[in-house]
């Protein structure tokens, strides 16, 4: 199951991968994808690290890794960054949009190259997303490794 | 009997997609396109994104979002319920 050629893969390519799924979480509300997508990208980086692993060291390394607080906090997040908006405005409001806070940058309107300090909540909802998409994802593999990966006899 | 009746089902469904077939509209030109227009042309200054996609699906769509979290969410709890076991604490 774990040879060479996917352990030593997975040493070159793992931090690629996730490394490309941040930022395609954060710079959501510029280029293509979002936090859905970043999220699935990043746990697929997770699942090759899994896989390629033994039950042990997965179970050692991944034990530190709060998946379900991660999930919970982007359900929550993605609920409180829309509830912000109610703060004078109707649900699911921009309201942190061109106010100057973190992601408030002025945003220029027609072509521009693109400026990772705009986007208003729609950057916060994206980073929730993805962090609750990647938690998921990740705890249903891991769950799926730990509890039929190591019974070879029964496959 | 069924033969011919399979025969009959299958010739009438195949006409009935040809015809539909025929009928459809060309490439690229949908029958309304006031809704995009209108993304499209305010999505930068209304929701302060450049992607107008994630405008839609986090902005103007939010309710459609939340309601796809929300099955995200029950989807993995519904697995990690089911597959729990004692030795196994995620």
């Amino acid at each position: 199951m774990t040879t060479t050629i996917i352990k030593t893969t997975t040493r070159i390519l793992a931090s690629l991968i996730l490394v490309f799924g941040a930022y395609i979480i954060l710079h959501g509300h510029l280029t293509p994808g979002g936090g859905f997508q970043g999220g699935a990208v990043f746990a697929s980086g997770l699942a090759l690290l899994i896989v390629a692993c033994e039950d042990e060291i997965v179970k050692k390394r991944f034990e530190k890794v709060p998946l379900s607080p991660l999930e919970s906090i982007g359900a929550l997040g993605f609920l409180g960054t829309a509830l912000l908006g109610l703060m004078g405005y109707t649900f699911f409001k921009n309201v942190i949009a061109n106010s100057g806070f973190i992601f408030g940058g002025k945003t220029p309107i027609g072509i521009n190259p693109g400026y990772l300090n705009t986007g208003g909540t729609l950057a916060y909802m994206n980073i929730f997303v993805g962090m609750k998409v990647l938690a998921g994802l990740t705890s249903i593999v891991l769950i799926f490794f730990l509890l039929l990966g190591g019974k070879k006899d029964e496959w | 009997m069924r033969k011919a009746l399979g025969l009959f089902a299958f010739l009438g469904f195949t006409l009935f997609l040809l015809a539909a077939t025929m009928s459809l509209r060309p490439f690229g030109a949908p029958p309304h396109t006031e809704m995009d227009h209108y993304f499209i042309t305010h999505a930068q200054e209304q929701a302060s994104a450049n992607n107008v996609v994630t405008s839609i699906v986090f902005d103007y769509r939010g309710f459609d979002t939340l309601g796809e979290a929300t099955v995200l969410f029950t989807a993995v709890a519904g697995v990690l319920m089911v597959l729990r076991r004692k030795e196994v604490s995620s």
